[in-house]
């Protein structure tokens, strides 16, 4: 790490005046952060630690029926609140498929999302070409070692996927990222979020410099929801493909499908077509939903190594729909 | 300058910002129980209870645990009596080069603590973010099912 | 209790409450951290290094380079160093992540922060990459290996004319297996402590051989070997990774000897997959012709590995062919592919572990093309004598490994069509367990004190296989003593020297010493009584004919010996009985669940039957098995260390892109279980090596599995979602 200084905000307030500066980065949870610093990833003069800010704590119910969770709430305590024990098992199932025990006890829901790509050719200890890393340099991974990046979204510059589990699962709640600044907050539709590369890869998310994300609200409960992740290993990886679904029900029928795909873009990948083909279909007619998930993937674009991921994302999508059908909050 | 409790007592530092929980506790306090496997939150072998809570130490800057209660590998034993947990990995031979097991030691004191010793495949989800490249994983789950059925959990 | 009791680990207390000292955790008085600058190119020259920005950061107090780099002061290459290419000794870079400066400060936060401020400029060079892993590709590059110390078996054998017989065999398997490079991943960071007083070095090390560590240091700075003294209290996990001397080690001594003050580096995850050894990549063309009733008559194993462009490291996989099944023809190949990559070495289980992948993959596919079980495949075709020497085994019982294995898993009657439970399809596999063990002279003293206490003195030191345990253990059943009343002194050149803690060799070498040791003892005792030694025996604190109660106290002898104590000494000499093959064997029979939607793989119950010796502590030699079926499992299910082409790199450097098994992986219904036997042979202790045995044949029982449940044949490890997917 480079050396920098350290600073606590004592209130919001403070904290987005001093995020104004240059090269400040904020510390919230800090399970992307250090590793940012020790990779040389970010090297900023100036962290400003807001984990302690309480303002940005808490869950409470909006009087619309969803909620509005806290951009520091740690994920553990999320994942462990009844109502989104309840009602929103998409987000519950993917936090707790995130990490491990003791880094969940440490990231924010609202840092979590932000969390940098896990293309290696990125993460490297030496800084390799990247175009994210260092824009103009070119993407090894284009015709790389490319088995586990993009089959959406990408472009020339840029071929890697967006990690967070939680993302994936706010994106298919239809979440809104609540942030402020110093000129004025807004509120952001969770699938704008995340930028897709196209020439400016090194852009990451729509977030302005010294914006910070205070909240996130959820819509409408989502008891018909689940969270699929495949990984070699049981627990404690990052996805190869994950896919999470809240679907309406009227009796065994389809009102309303939303389905986001993790690590197959650098944003949760919404499968709208599909989504819009599923609208009235039987939550069982397998046939149906293969050919409405395959509108979706019309537009897939496989890498030098990464084909298998289309078919995979697909079982995938058809997997999680009958795990959110089946699934008894 | 700043102080924080460490195995319940006070610690005044003066340290860089750049330095870590973990770097704090085995290069300026002496603990040098919680081990730095892979210093970027791989591994568990740093593992800790910070106000209660099992992290990794490793992804903690120590100046942001101002204030903070730490507790470590060295203060779980009490007046020299092992922590059951301690006791149960030794009756379940649940190590073997040792260097993961503080980390798994912590860990596992915590799960009992969050509920979730219930079965065994709750046990061995739960404690999947502790490595242990000698791979004693089931004496692992041996362990800290016995210890979790002690404590009446 | 004595040997072939499940006695708890004496260094439980320790390790449990964080006590037990690894060398990371050692300071000392005005200490400097170093930190490694490797290299970011595979090939060429670091024409210019520039420190001053390294230099200019607070606290840095010097960067090591080849510039300012001591020679060795006599001629050092090869083993016991990593590599013939010693550390900082020209600018020429050989292999990417090869250390090229050291920085060194005041403190850890500083001497990280510099060394990415040391810029190099590098002068590229062609390198050579990896060819494709296909048999094609290979044979063309794949050359005869040199050896400069870095194996030890020879490369090629041949019996009778395999390649006719294969030729003409009625039945024939012909096929290619592969398996990428994989690292050891052991979960301590190779560490060491370098410190200077005067002309005596000392240094603590992570390491599994300090007398190799000091062999090699002596000779670097021309010392003699007692200048040098190694010290290694616990190391935290190895499997191979520091079986010799790297770069750190040497650098750490060199710049404690420079700047004149105690010098610690510890290895960051990253330099452990660029500055250590590792399983290189393998790929093996095996061949196995048979009859009709599947008795092999012909075996052919051709094998390439890559290594290094300094040294060939080869992978003895053939050594599986070479002694498993009885066959009339043989022929044995192994081969180096050189490239610009870091030096390889062995890894658990090094020659059989990848060996058996190939052998045991091809006997199943042997096994289905004739329609007959696999294991009475392997029962058709069981070795009574060394298949390549015709010599008699010092003891196998590979027999009763297969029948009660077989017994306990439910072998026999597992269902022989997939089961489906929901989405996951269930199936079973087995392959065969084989290990080559090693036997090294070793030397122990066991001292037994008048308060009734012992020490045992043996320089070896401890891994984490359970030798704390069990020296004390063999010791405490011929002084008569609880374990717990002995106190067990190791990893340290001070102390009598012993062999290495690799090639599954401890309890045979050491622990045959520390027998002879304690034995040296009561016989001295014996005497001091006028009691024959062979028939005496010690217990309760006196010494009695064998068999006899009471005695004489033990006390009283020393007393009226004027003795404070009495001192035996042991020693192993691995000559003897050198006529006979020793090996050890087993079976391992796997349950697996696929998914082949999601293409997911995972393992239900194992069951591992071993023919394995005398069993000094059934309770550590669980866990050493049980851990090498989960190396196993991460051999099959996950483990690679991706190699970037065009980088001339290992991509991922790290625990989160570079796969190991996790606890969830692993379910508890693991069954180790070991056949009674005592191998007299193998040394006095009547025990072989435990090691590395349990992490062979696992990946091939699961391959064989996974295509019990799916029909696929997947020849290319790991055994990934992207093959398993239908």
């Amino acid at each position: 790490m480079q050396t920098f200084g350290y600073g606590r905000a004592a209130n919001v307030h403070q904290a987005l005046a001093e995020g104004m500066a240059a090269d400040t980065a904020f510390l919230a949870g800090g399970t992307e952060l250090l590793n940012w610093l020790r990779l040389g990833i970010t090297a900023p003069a100036r962290v400003i630690d807001i984990s302690r800010l309480k303002e940005l704590e808490g869950i409470e119910r909006l009087p619309n029926g969803g909620l509005r969770i806290g951009a520091l709430m740690r994920l553990s305590d999320v994942a462990q609140n009844a109502d989104v024990a309840r009602g929103y098992l998409v987000l519950a199932q993917a936090i707790l498929k995130s990490a491990s025990a003791q880094l969940r006890n440490l990231a924010t829901i609202g840092g979590n999302p932000l969390q940098k790509t896990r293309c290696a050719y990125f993460r490297a200890a030496d800084v390799l070409p990247c175009n994210k890393r260092q824009p103009g340099s070119g993407c090894t991974a284009l015709h790389g070692l490319n088995d586990r990046h993009a089959i959406f979204g990408w472009s020339e510059g840029c071929v890697a996927t967006q990690p967070s589990d939680p993302a994936v699962a706010l994106s298919a709640l239809d979440a809104v990222y609540v942030t402020e600044h110093r000129d004025g907050g807004r509120r952001i539709e969770a699938e704008d979020l995340h930028r897709l590369p196209g020439k400016t890869p090194h852009l990451e998310t729509t977030l302005r410099e010294g914006e910070l994300i205070v909240g996130i609200e959820i819509p409408e409960a989502a008891p018909h929801s689940a969270y699929l992740k495949i990984r070699e290993r049981e627990s404690y990886e990052y996805a190869t493909v994950s896919a999470a679904v809240a679907l309406d029900l009227e009796g065994d029928r389809i009102a309303r499908a939303r389905i986001a795909l993790g690590s197959v873009a650098a944003r949760p990948w919404r499968l709208r077509e599909a989504e819009r083909a599923l609208a009235g279909a039987a939550v069982h007619d397998s046939t149906v939903i293969r050919e409405a998930l395959a509108v979706s993937f019309a537009e897939a674009r496989a890498l030098t190594h990464n084909a298998y991921k289309i078919p995979l994302a697909k079982a995938a999508a058809a997997r999680a729909i009958r795990l959110a059908a089946e699934a008894r909050p | 300058m700043f102080a924080l409790q460490v195995n319940g007592r006070r610690c005044e530092v003066r340290i860089d910002a750049r330095t870590t929980l973990l770097d704090l506790l085995r290069e300026h306090l002496g603990l040098t129980g919680a081990k730095k496997g892979c210093n970027f939150g791989e591994c568990g072998a740093c593992t800790v209870h910070l106000n209660g809570r099992r992290v990794n130490a490793c992804m903690v800057l120590a100046a942001s645990a101002e204030g903070a209660k730490v507790t470590t590998i060295e203060g779980l034993a009490k007046e020299g009596r092992l922590h059951p947990v301690q006791q149960a990995f030794i009756d379940c031979d649940a190590f073997q080069c040792g260097f993961c097991t503080p980390g798994q030691v912590m860990s596992a004191t915590a799960l009992i603590g969050e509920g979730h010793g219930g079965s065994e495949a709750e046990i061995r989800e739960w404690m999947s973010g502790n490595l242990c490249r000698c791979a004693s994983y089931p004496q692992i789950v041996a362990a800290v099912e016995a210890a979790a059925r002690g404590s009446g959990d | 209790m004595s040997i072939g009791e499940p006695v708890p680990r004496l260094d439980g207390p320790i390790k449990v409450t964080g006590a037990a000292p690894y060398t990371a955790d050692l300071r000392l008085p005005g200490m400097l951290h170093g930190v490694l600058v490797t290299a970011t190119i595979p090939a060429g020259k670091a024409i210019a290094i520039a420190r001053n920005e390294a230099l200019a950061e607070p606290g840095v107090v010097h960067v090591l380079t080849h510039a300012d780099m001591p020679r060795p002061k006599t001629a050092v290459a090869g083993p016991p160093f990593s590599t013939s290419a010693l550390p900082l000794q020209d600018d020429e870079i050989r292999h990417e992540g090869q250390p090229i400066a050291v920085v060194l400060a005041e403190t850890l936060e500083a001497a990280e922060a510099a060394a990415r401020k040391v810029h190099v400029r590098y002068a590229p060079a062609p390198a050579t990459t990896p060819a494709p892993a296909v048999w094609s590709a290979l044979e063309g590059v794949a050359a005869a290996p040199r050896n400069t110390g870095y194996f030890f078996l020879e490369p090629d054998f041949a019996k009778g004319d395999a390649d006719r017989n294969l030729a003409r065999a009625s039945r024939r398997v012909e096929a290619v297996y592969s398996q990428p490079s994989r690292h050891h991943n052991p979960m301590e960071p190779s560490a060491v402590l370098a410190q200077w007083d005067g002309d005596m070095l000392t240094v603590h090390d992570s390491t599994q051989h300090v007398f190799g560590v000091r062999q090699g240091l002596a000779a670097f700075f021309g010392l003699p070997l007692d200048s040098v003294r190694v010290i290694s209290q616990h190391t935290g996990g190895a499997f191979g990774a520091k079986g010799l001397i790297y770069p750190h080690e040497t650098l750490a001594a060199v710049a404690a000897k420079m700047l004149g003050r105690p010098v610690r580096i510890v290895l960051s995850r990253a330099d452990m997959y660029a500055v250590l050894g590792y399983q290189a990549r393998i790929v093996q063309k095996l061949g196995l012709g048979a009859d009709d009733a599947g008795v092999l008559s012909a075996v052919t194993h051709d094998v390439v590995n890559l290594t290094s462009i300094t040294d060939d490291f080869i992978e003895a996989a053939t050594e599986a062919s070479k002694s498993l099944y009885a066959t009339p023809s043989l022929r044995l190949s192994q081969r180096a592919e050189r490239a610009n990559v870091a030096m390889p070495t062995a890894m658990r289980a090094p020659g059989e572990g990848p060996g058996l992948w190939a052998l045991e993959s091809a006997m199943d596919e042997l096994a289905a093309e004739l329609g007959v079980d696999p294991l009475d495949l392997r029962l058709a075709n069981y070795a009574e004598t060394d298949p390549a020497t015709g010599a008699p085994w010092s003891s196998k019982k590979l027999r009763e490994a297969y029948e009660e294995g077989a017994r306990l898993f439910g072998w026999r009657e597992r269902a022989r069509t997939p089961k489906r439970e929901g989405d996951w399809i269930i199936a079973h596999g087995m392959a065969s367990c084989l290990m080559g063990t090693f036997r090294f002279p070793s030397n122990a003293r066991v001292r037994l004190l008048r308060d009734g206490g012992a020490v045992v003195e043996t320089g070896t030191q401890d891994i984490g296989t359970g030798t704390l345990t069990i020296f004390p253990q063999i010791a405490a059943g011929v002084l008569g003593l609880p374990p717990d009343r002995i106190e067990l002194r190791m990893g340290d050149t001070r102390l009598p020297e012993a062999g290495p803690t690799y090639g599954s060799s401890s309890t045979m070498g050491v622990g045959a010493a520390v027998l002879a040791a304690a034995e040296d003892v009561r016989g001295r005792l014996a005497r001091l009584a006028n009691l024959p030694p062979q028939e005496a025996q010690i217990a309760d604190g006196c010494i009695s004919l064998a068999g006899a109660a009471g005695g004489i106290p033990i006390e009283r002898l020393m007393d009226e010996a004027g003795e404070s104590e009495i001192v035996g000494a042991g020693v192993f000499d691995p000559s003897q009985d050198a006529s006979y093959a020793k090996r050890t064997f087993g079976a391992v029979f796997v349950e697996i669940a696929v998914d082949p939607e999601l293409g997911l793989l995972r393992l239900r119950r194992a069951v591992g039957s071993y023919s394995a010796g005398r069993i000094v502590n059934p309770r550590t030699a669980r866990a050493q098995l049980l851990g090498g079926i989960v190396w196993g499992w991460g051999m099959a299910a996950m483990e690679q260390s991706a190699f970037e082409p065009t980088l001339g790199r290992f991509l991922s450097k790290n625990l989160a892109g570079v796969a190991i098994p996790v606890n969830a992986d692993i379910p508890s219904d693991i069954t180790i279980h070991f056949v009674d036997e005592v191998d007299e042979k193998a040394g006095p202790i009547g025990g072989k090596g435990i090691g590395e045995l349990g992490a062979t044949g696992v990946a091939a029982a699961v391959a064989n599995a996974v295509f019990q449940a799916t029909g696929k044949r997947i020849r290319d490890l790991p055994l990934t979602p992207e093959k398993l997917i239908s």
